[in-house]
């Protein structure tokens, strides 16, 4: 084909005239962000600050003892005096969310994959995925302690038990929705099982990936802290959770305010960037990424 | 038109490229979709396949082409090369109903898609794949994803992924019927242009009369329950075939035996 001119006799009419052709026009952006992003952020601030007005103003009002509960001002003045306990400790329990987490994704993603390419390895072993998932992790951290011995590991353990399910179950869904005719569309080319895997079905699982990872970041961060909350050790190498127990035990309660506050906002963190890793990854072509113009 | 035009076309072109030997489909539900269809299609010859819905167009169409074998009869392609375990391996493009394209690919990569999977090099394969874009209308558009085509467009890209590795048949399952009327007749106009330039045997699954006898040499014309095969009309009228030809006297007498054949075909 490669001397033929162009086929059919007259232009088309069907919108393939150069007229139509893509013109990307850029938004205009504030401070980097696009205008249509700012409302977004700037509504949930504003009510955040109110709240936190509303909070102080009750406490000093009332004279609420700081340790019942402290007003944010004092939070805020406790999180820059024990920063360098808190900072050691936040680095910890987002280490081991962290980790956890990847352990999640590769774990999760190779189980799926190898569940979808025999039915029968998916029958055999999906209920032994199901009964870790169900199993409550605080009734069964004791024992991976014991069992384990080192506690950064159980922790890990613990964390990577919660984490992975949304992410395996997920996955295997994605892997499993990619279009029939398109299947069949690799069958006629003679695609192989490798190439079937690589070009359409672990791109159709992508977006099923990406929304079990944004689930699976939050509940690694809950599964590292509540573990740590059923270890209850101390020493150096303690995470938030630990720092909040011994608030607990010494009444400090504006400190425990401020390491619950760093959980939080690791929480967020973690949100904020799985979901922008979702978009990168989806905003030319998933529905759920787009920007919709009609 | 004449019928029985598979023999003729058999004596003068000698082996056929597909030979359907007693073609029965029972699905696992007990739903009879085709049965006993005895059909030939000669190399390089434009094949319409009408019938009203559900009579088992689709069903052949994609028993031809591989997918899911018949319960009863044979398909042979005497010419084709044959896998180890004697399996047909023809050179055969297919353009579903749906544009059926991967919405996380942009149009190029879309056409390239059964080059990459044949294992063509990047560049090589790109500039193919460019190369069929421009010829089916679409140059500029390389880089747009799939929901940012239109239906017509779409299915522009679709034909040129089926294309793009030069098929010896090219069967389509009524691709335009999604379609309005002057985006069809356009694209018809542009399948036409296509087939006359490289004379790949087409097969075209219709319920429209008028695109039938538009576009093929032949209409094998098919009833339902259970689906097989009624009539075998030949369409004399010579190519190139246009605007011209779609408002002739000839047209709508062509188009008038054929309504009347499927109309029989339909009552039994
Ligand atoms: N996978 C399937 N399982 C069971 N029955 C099926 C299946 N596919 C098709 N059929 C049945 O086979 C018959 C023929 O279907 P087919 O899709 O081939 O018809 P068609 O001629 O292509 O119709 P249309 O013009 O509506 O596309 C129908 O009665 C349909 O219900
Ligand atoms: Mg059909």
């Amino acid at each position: 084909m490669t001397d033929m001119p162009l086929a059919g006799p007259s232009v088309p009419h069907d919108g393939t005239d150069a007229e139509a052709r893509p013109v990307f026009v850029e938004e205009r952006r504030v401070l980097g962000l696009p205008v249509s992003a700012w409302p977004g952020i700037i509504a949930p601030l504003t009510i955040g600050l109110f709240a936190l007005a509303a909070w102080e103003l009750i406490v000093e009002w009332k004279r609420v003892p700081s340790y019942i509960l402290p007003g944010p001002l004092l939070i805020a003045k406790t999180l820059v005096t024990d920063w360098d306990t808190l900072s050691g400790a936040l680095w910890i329990t987002l280490r081991i969310t962290f980790a956890a987490l990847v352990a999640a994704v590769t774990v999760g993603v190779a189980l799926a994959i190898l569940f979808t390419q025999s039915k029968w390895l998916e029958k055999s072993l999906f209920p032994y995925a199901v009964i870790l998932q169900v199993t409550p992790v605080v009734s069964i951290a004791p024992l991976i302690i014991i069992w384990v011995g080192d506690i950064n590991l159980s922790l890990l353990i613990c964390a990577w038990l919660v984490a992975f399910f949304p992410i395996l179950s997920n996955t295997i869904l994605g892997l499993n929705s990619a279009d029939h005719n398109l299947i069949n569309l690799f069958q006629l080319y003679r695609a192989s099982r490798w190439q079937t895997l690589r070009h359409l079905r672990l791109p159709a699982a992508l977006p099923y990936f990406l929304a079990g990872l944004k689930i699976s970041g939050g509940l690694a961060l809950i599964g590292a802290v509540v573990a740590e909350f059923v270890a209850g050790s101390g020493g150096n190498a303690s995470g938030l959770a630990y720092r909040i127990l011994e608030s607990g035990y010494q009444l400090r309660i504006p400190r425990m305010f401020a390491a619950l506050i760093l959980i939080s906002l690791s929480g967020i963190a973690i949100f904020l960037v799985t979901s922008w890793i979702a978009h990168l990854f989806l905003r030319r072509w998933h529905e759920s990424a787009i920007r919709r113009e009609n | 038109m004449t019928s029985s035009a598979a023999a003729a076309i058999r004596e003068t072109k000698g082996r056929p490229l597909v030979s359907v030997r007693g073609v029965s489909k029972q699905f696992s539900n007990g739903t009879l979709a085709v049965r006993g269809v005895d059909l030939d299609l000669a190399d390089g010859e434009f094949v319409s396949l009408l019938g009203p819905a559900g009579c088992g167009k689709s069903t052949l169409l994609r028993m031809i082409a591989g997918l899911g074998a018949p319960s009863v009869g044979t398909i042979e392609w005497p010419t084709a090369p044959h896998d180890s375990r004697g399996l047909a391996e023809p050179d055969l493009g297919f353009v579903f109903q749906d544009p059926t394209l991967m919405p996380w690919a942009t149009a190029l990569k879309n056409v390239m898609l059964p080059m990459t999977l044949a294992g063509v090099s990047k560049p090589d394969a790109e500039a193919r794949a460019a190369e069929m874009l421009a010829l089916v209308g679409l140059k500029g558009f390389e880089a747009s994803y799939p929901r940012e085509l239109s239906g017509g467009m779409k299915m522009r890209v679709s034909i040129a992924r089926a294309l793009v590795t030069k098929p010896k048949i090219l069967l389509m399952d009524e691709p335009f019927a999604a379609l309005d009327e002057i985006t069809r007749h356009k694209l018809n106009d542009d399948l036409l242009g296509l087939w006359e330039r490289n004379r790949f045997t087409a097969v075209f699954v219709t319920h429209s009369v008028f695109e039938s006898v538009y576009l093929s040499q032949r209409i094998v014309v098919m009833a339902a329950r259970p689906g097989r095969v009624m009539a075998d009309l030949r369409v004399d009228a010579a190519y190139p075939r246009d605007d011209l030809f779609r408002t002739s006297a000839e047209y709508a007498h062509l188009c008038r035996v054929a309504s009347e054949t499927l109309k029989k075909a339909i009552a039994g």
